[in-house]
C-alpha cells in the first residue's frame, strides 16, 4: 500500500495497494482505530468524516500470514468551528488597566486543535465608548491578549472571533474604590449627624448601595465607631456631640477626610 | 540547562523485560507566553501530573478499558481516548505504548490560571496486536501539543494531540 505522507482530518482520501484477494486494514492511533475490508490492487477510500482525529497514526495492512505496515500523519483541518474562549474575571472594577483578560484556544469541527496560526480579534465592547479591539496570531493554537476595563461601569462584552466564528462572555464592570470620601457634620440636638458627600470612584460612578463607609469618632481617649451602608449616594450617621471630638471616614483601604467638632464652628 | 531525569511512563505496565527501559525525561525551562508567572510548584506538579498520565493512557488502550482514563483524563482528551477504546475493542485489537522519551517545555500559562500547555517531544513504540499476535510494530517521533486544566486535586489532560514534524 502507498500512503499519502499526511491526510486532514475529516477530508476523503485514498490508499493505493497492490497484489490481489481480500485483506483487512487497520488504522490505529491513540485518537481513532478504524478497520476496512479491502480487495488488494484497488485503492482503499477512506470516506469523508471517516478519520477527523488529528495525530499520528498506524495503518496495517493485513493479508493472510503478510503484514504491512507504515505510518500516517493527520492534521487538523485549517478553518475554526469552535473557540474555547477563558475570559476572567466576570465582575472587574472600571479603569483597571490590563484588568481583562482573554485566552482563545481554536480548534476545528472535530475538536483538533488547529496549530497554524490563526488571526483571532478580541473586542471589548462597554456601556459607553468605543470598542477596545486586538488581533492576535495564535501560536500552538492558542491566542491571548489584556485589556484595560472601561471607565464607565455596566456590562461589557468580550467577544473572540476567528474566521467568522465568535464566542461571547459578558463582563460586569463595576466601580472601582471610592475617590475622594469627605463628610460634613451638622448639629442634631445633643448629637451629630455626620453624612458623606455622594461617594463616587475616580471615574465618576456611583459607589453601590451597600458599600460599607466607617465613622470613627476619637474624644479623649475614648473612641466610638460605626459601619453604615451607602443608601442613595450615602452614608450618614449619628454621633454624640463632643465638643473636642475629631471624626473620620474610610470605606474599605479608602480613607477620607478627618473633621473636628468644636461646638457649630 | 534542561532537567533530566528518569521517570516511569508506559514502562511500568509492560513485562519485566521492559522495565529495564524506562522511559527518560528532560524538562526545558519554561518558553511562556501570556502574562502570568509559573510557580516552580506548578510546573512540577503539571510535569508530574502528565506523567502519570501517560502510564494510565498506555494501561487503558493496551486492557481496553476506559475507566483507567478517568483519573488523568478530561474532556476532549478522556473522550477521544475513550471512543478509540471502544473502536479497538470492537474490532477485537489492543495497542501497547512504549514511551521510551519525553522532551517536555511549558509554552503558556493562560492568565487567568485554568490552562497550561505543554509541548512533548516524544519517541514511543507502538505495537498494535490482535488477541495475542502481533498486527504490527512502529518506532513513533512526533510531538504531542498538551492542554492541562486543574481539576479537585491534580492537572488533568483535556487536550493530547499529536502533530507531525
Amino acid at each position: 500500500m502507498t500512503l499519502p505522507p499526511t491526510a486532514t482530518a475529516g477530508a476523503a482520501f485514498s490508499i493505493p495497494t497492490t497484489g490481489s484477494g481480500p485483506a483487512v486494514l487497520y488504522i490505529v492511533g491513540p485518537d481513532q482505530a478504524l478497520r476496512r475490508d479491502v480487495q488488494l490492487g484497488n485503492p482503499v477510500a477512506i470516506a469523508a468524516g471517516d478519520l477527523y482525529n488529528a495525530g499520528e497514526y498506524l495503518a496495517i495492512l493485513v493479508a493472510g500470514s503478510s503484514n504491512t505496515s507504515g505510518e500516517l500523519a493527520v492534521t487538523p483541518a485549517p478553518h475554526p468551528d469552535t473557540l474555547s474562549f477563558l475570559a476572567a474575571p466576570s465582575r472587574v472594577p472600571v479603569g483597571l488597566h490590563n484588568g481583562i483578560s482573554g485566552a482563545v484556544y481554536v480548534f476545528d469541527a472535530y475538536h483538533n486543535l488547529i496549530t497554524s496560526p490563526i488571526q483571532v480579534s478580541f473586542q471589548l465592547t462597554g456601556s459607553s465608548g468605543p470598542a477596545l479591539t486586538r488581533t492576535i496570531a495564535t501560536r500552538n493554537g492558542v491566542a491571548w491578549t489584556e485589556i484595560d476595563s472601561a471607565s464607565k461601569q455596566g456590562s461589557a462584552k468580550f467577544i473572540a472571533q476567528a474566521d467568522g466564528v465568535s464566542t461571547t462572555r459578558v463582563i460586569d464592570e463595576v466601580p472601582g474604590d471610592p475617590c475622594g470620601l469627605t463628610i460634613s457634620a451638622q448639629p442634631d440636638g445633643a448629637r451629630l449627624l455626620v453624612q458623606t458627600a455622594p461617594v463616587r470612584d475616580c471615574s465618576g460612578n456611583p459607589i453601590p448601595d451597600g458599600t460599607i463607609v466607617t465613622f470613627t469618632e476619637n474624644y479623649n481617649g475614648a473612641q466610638t465607631t460605626a459601619d453604615v451602608p451607602i443608601k442613595k449616594d450615602v452614608a450618614q450617621v449619628d454621633m454624640p456631640a463632643y465638643r473636642g471630638a475629631t471624626i473620620s471616614v474610610a470605606s474599605g483601604v479608602v480613607a477620607g477626610n478627618q473633621i473636628r467638632w468644636e461646638g457649630g464652628r | 540547562m534542561s532537567l533530566r531525569l528518569l521517570a516511569a511512563g508506559c514502562a511500568l505496565f509492560l513485562s519485566a523485560a521492559a522495565l529495564a527501559d524506562e522511559p527518560s525525561v528532560e524538562v526545558e525551562p519554561p518558553s511562556l507566553q501570556g502574562s502570568r508567572p509559573l510557580e516552580k510548584q506548578t510546573s512540577v506538579a503539571v510535569v508530574r501530573d502528565y506523567l502519570e498520565s501517560w502510564q494510565k493512557f498506555c494501561a487503558a488502550l493496551d486492557q481496553n478499558q476506559v475507566g483507567l482514563l478517568d483519573p488523568d483524563f478530561v474532556g476532549t482528551a478522556r473522550s477521544k481516548l475513550a471512543a478509540t477504546i471502544g473502536e479497538q475493542a470492537k474490532m477485537g485489537i489492543h495497542t501497547r505504548y512504549q514511551d521510551e522519551s519525553h522532551h517536555l517545555q511549558i509554552v503558556f500559562y493562560s492568565p487567568e490560571g485554568l490552562s497550561i500547555q505543554m509541548i512533548d517531544d516524544v519517541e514511543y513504540d507502538e505495537q498494535v496486536l490482535e488477541q495475542d499476535k502481533v498486527l504490527a510494530t512502529q518506532h513513533v517521533k512526533t510531538r504531542y501539543l498538551v492542554v492541562m486544566t486543574p481539576a479537585e486535586v491534580r492537572w488533568k489532560v483535556r487536550v493530547f494531540q499529536a502533530e507531525s514534524e
